[in-house]
């Protein structure tokens, strides 16, 4: 539907735009109300150019509710110029007012942002004029992900994928033979991400290694963000927590280290370059 | 003699229907603003991102592409898995380790097997290394920080998640080092306060690791704990485009 300049009392849209202004609305709401009373005063005046409308309004509504019922109405048109289906005497029967609808008076009142509200904008669809509130969002320095984060993705996947073919075709996996729970290996070790708790269990009674450490592990890592209130994530700002992440870090990649190549024959400390490596992958 | 045009394939009605407005495959795609944004939100899988993103994530050394390169391995475990399966049996029995002796098949008369098997394998310790270096990452950056929070416990269970599925696949050869990888490993769950046997049983399918224990790990490590995976994934993406894309910058 295209915008299509209507008549309108131009007295009585002064008069609006005048109050309105001068009640201190904002002046693009302002407009809006005075061009309707400019426009249901030119109706109230001229009342056969408004059963004209309604006329042409219920010819364009879709639906077998094609009904020139206004005609014979003594100039009054319905109301709705869309009827219920089928409803063509029921239309021409109904109570008739006014061809403009009605609709609540806006308030006036524009909300304040609340306090401490982030800056984004809202996608709502419908809206009252007043209640759009003007707020840029920081657009920040942004770029396409087409090419530019698309390419480095495919970039290093391409790397990897190239570097693990070539590592695979040249460094088999290892298969020994077959299994035999009775024959124990020795040493057995876990795999290597479980070597440095295996580590533990030198140090450690076994339920403290395999159980409390690791629950520990678990749960302190997902509680980190609900510990750490801090709220900068500026590295100068976090000295303690990147301290303590490192050292806790440092000291399981350790003791992983430790587990996969300084352990030996009944798993007893070896040295990698005189004993050799007691590690498989 | 009036010469034949060969039709353009890129103007038919067919390719037209494929490659949706803004793909850089469909004629007419220009280097423009609005086909850059189209060519992200008109395609299944990159529409998992935005169409701008923050342009110090693009930074190599900020994430290192580390989250990117986890899921790349895991979609690539899962192509080289598959093609495993169809060579593989999880049996285990007396007198005939069906299991053992398919991954000998796999090694030597399978075409590529080999080769499959040796990325599969090394795919899936790489895995392990780049999802903890990715923690790692996250927590040097502040990423776990609100509106975040959840996210990283999202995270901690996809690393579970990953150990898991590494551990299970572990004892699939059902040589030596599998078993006596696995005795080891899940020795501790012995250990559990109040519900040691239980906890053993449920994890074993008996008192040691057994072809009952083959079985019950094959299932977890080609259904079940992709299944899992791949739900936590899906939230894990989706938070990252609700809590405002990547974090940062510094």
């Amino acid at each position: 539907m295209t915008w299509e300049e209507v008549n309108k009392d131009m007295d009585a849209y002064q008069a609006a735009l005048t109050a309105q202004t001068s009640s201190g609305v904002d002046r693009r709401v302002a407009e809006g109300r005075a061009r309707r009373a400019g426009i249901r005063a030119y109706l109230k005046a001229h009342p056969e150019e408004e059963a004209a409308h309604a006329a042409e309004a219920r010819s364009a509504a879709p639906a077998g509710a094609a009904a020139p019922a206004a005609a014979g109405n003594g100039g009054q048109a319905p109301a709705m110029a869309a009827p219920a289906a089928g409803g063509a005497v029921a239309v021409a029967a109904a109570p008739i007012t006014s061809a403009v609808r009605e609709a609540p008076l806006p308030t006036g009142n524009i909300p304040e942002p609340k306090k401490g509200a982030p800056d984004k904008h809202r996608l709502l669809a419908i809206v009252p004029p007043e209640g759009i509130q003007r707020v840029e969002r920081e657009q920040g320095d942004r770029v396409h992900t087409w090419p530019h984060l698309l390419l480095e993705e495919f970039i290093a996947m391409a790397i990897l994928f190239a570097g693990l073919l070539v590592f695979s075709s040249l460094i088999n996996a290892p298969l020994r033979e077959l299994a035999n729970p009775n024959l124990t290996p020795n040493p057995s070790k876990a795999p290597w991400y479980f070597l440095g708790l295996q580590e533990l269990l030198r140090y450690f009674h076994p339920m403290v290694a395999g159980i409390v450490i690791p629950t520990f592990i678990l749960v302190g890592l997902a509680a980190v963000p609900y510990v750490d209130r801090n709220p900068s994530i500026k590295p100068g700002d976090r000295k303690v927590a990147i301290t303590l992440f490192t050292i806790l870090f440092m000291f399981g990649a350790i003791l992983t280290i430790i587990g996969c190549f300084f352990r030996g024959p009944g798993y007893n400390w070896t040295w990698p370059w005189t004993q050799g490596v007691f590690f498989e992958l | 003699m009036a010469k034949i045009q060969p039709p353009n394939l890129r103007e038919s009605e067919v390719w037209k229907s494929i490659f949706r407005p803004g793909s850089i495959y469909r004629k007419g795609y220009k280097d423009t603003s609005r086909d850059r944004a189209l060519a992200t939100m008109n395609n299944v899988l990159w529409h998992l991102h935005p169409t701008k993103v923050k342009r110090h994530g693009l930074k190599l050394t900020y994430t290192f592409c580390l989250g990117g390169l986890s899921f790349f391995l895991f979609v690539l475990l899962t192509v080289t898995g598959i093609f495993l399966m169809f060579f593989y049996r999880p049996m285990a029995d007396i007198g005939g380790a069906q299991a053992y002796t398919d991954m000998q098949t796999i090694r030597t008369a399978v075409f590529f097997g080999d080769l499959v098997r040796n990325m599969h394998r090394w795919g899936a310790h790489l895995m392990v290394l780049s999802v903890t270096l990715h923690m790692a990452r996250v927590f040097y950056t502040g990423a776990y920080k609100p509106p975040r929070e959840f996210n990283w416990v999202v995270g901690v269970v996809l690393l579970f998640l990953t150990l898991g599925l590494s551990f299970t696949g572990y004892l699939l050869p059902w040589d030596q080092l599998a078993i006596w990888a696995v005795t080891v490993g899940t020795s501790l769950a012995g250990y559990s306060p109040f519900i040691a046997k239980q906890a053993n049983f449920l994890l074993l399918g008996g008192a040691i690791v057994s072809p009952n224990t083959l079985l019950r790990w094959y299932v977890l490590h080609v259904l079940a704990l992709p299944f899992v995976l791949v739900l936590f994934l899906a939230v894990h993406f989706w938070r990252i485009r609700k809590d405002g894309g990547i974090s940062g910058p510094l």
